[in-house]
């Protein structure tokens, strides 16, 4: 899901950041808020850094013959809102994007719409939903997480098509989504499984805190 | 099920999912999507000139080993709650003392702490 620096026109290099820097500011409140409330979730808040980590630095082969990888927002969402999930993935952009050259400065605005905001307010959502209509944490939490991480590569879609529509708007999606979608599908259940494992630990391991992390939902 | 047998075969559900499409399609070259992305625009948009380049770009050895270094600080934290995790549980059992004691006491009660 990561634009390639320059590969986005100034337009939606501005457009892009715009949109994007209201969700990370009130996400960067959000965690200084926390942090202060409740100083013991800092290590759990340090874990969900750490599969966003882990996961977006994996390279993974998929069957349609090319390669991709997750995005790990699942487990931020589902445990601290869309919002907090943005300022951390904002930070593992940043740090790819100087470091490794992978996405990009002027790219960052969208990068981080795609992977710290829809998606996982796409995973949020449909983790509420589905706690809400009695399905299991097991169930629930794999689909958020495959949800998180298909609808980032969907926003790239969109993005992309935006800036170049070539014949039409839907023609161009079709085009990116066939690159991006697809290979995605295999990377996101792989995710969603892996997410299941560490959210069915946490719920024997740390069952109040998770608890109060759901506060209810 | 016991939980560690449920993880492992998990586990290893990801490890299959992830070793097939060598199987199904062995001739394919699995190029990264990001990179595909990007010269998609060129079909869309032919002529498009990307109008500014990344301010550094780390040789591929460099680049290969900060993508590894992004894993492995990932993976120290997580494996440091798991280990953490740990040692409580097993601290609690040890305060908790053996569960074949019938008279415990009220201070022998549940003592753990989320």
């Amino acid at each position: 899901m990561h634009i390639m620096e320059g590969f986005l026109p100034p337009f939606w290099c501005v457009f892009w950041y715009a949109l994007s820097a209201p969700f990370v500011i009130y996400g960067a409140m959000q965690v200084g808020k926390l942090f202060k409330e409740h100083p013991e979730r800092k290590l759990i808040m340090a874990v969900c850094g750490a599969f966003i980590f882990v996961l977006s630095s994996l390279k993974l082969p998929s069957v349609s013959g090319s390669s991709s990888h997750p995005t790990g927002t699942g487990l931020s969402a589902m445990l601290f809102g869309f919002t907090v999930t943005s300022l951390l993935s904002t930070i593992v952009l940043i740090f790819q994007a100087l470091l490794m050259a992978h996405g990009g400065i002027t790219t960052l605005g969208a990068d981080v719409f795609s992977m710290g905001i829809v998606g996982p307010a796409v995973g949020f959502y449909a983790f509420l939903l589905m706690r809400k209509f009695k399905f299991g944490l097991g169930p629930t939490a794999f689909t958020a997480a495959v949800l998180a991480d298909w609808a980032t590569y969907l926003v790239t879609s969109m993005q992309l098509a935006l800036a170049f529509p070539g014949a039409s708007l839907w023609q161009s999606f079709s085009v990116f989504a066939g690159i991006f979608a697809i290979t995605q599908v295999p990377i996101a259940i792989g995710e969603g499984v892996l997410i299941w494992i560490f959210f069915d630990f946490l719920s024997k391991s740390r069952p109040k805190l998770l608890a109060e992390c759901l506060g209810g939902k | 099920m016991d939980d560690q047998l449920k993880y492992g075969l998990a586990i290893l559900a990801i490890v299959l999912l992830f070793a097939l499409p060598f199987f199904v399609n062995p001739s394919a070259k699995f190029g990264g999507a990001d990179d595909a992305g990007s010269r998609a625009i060129q079909t869309q948009q032919p002529g498009y000139v990307r109008w500014i380049l990344p301010l550094w770009t780390p040789p591929p050895e460099t680049e290969s080993m900060l993508f590894a270094l992004q894993a492995a600080l990932g993976a120290l934290v997580i494996g440091y709650f798991i280990g953490y995790e740990k040692a409580r549980s097993d601290i609690s059992k040890i305060k908790e003392g053996p569960h074949d004691k019938v008279n415990n006491g009220p201070e022998g009660k549940d003592k753990r702490k989320d």
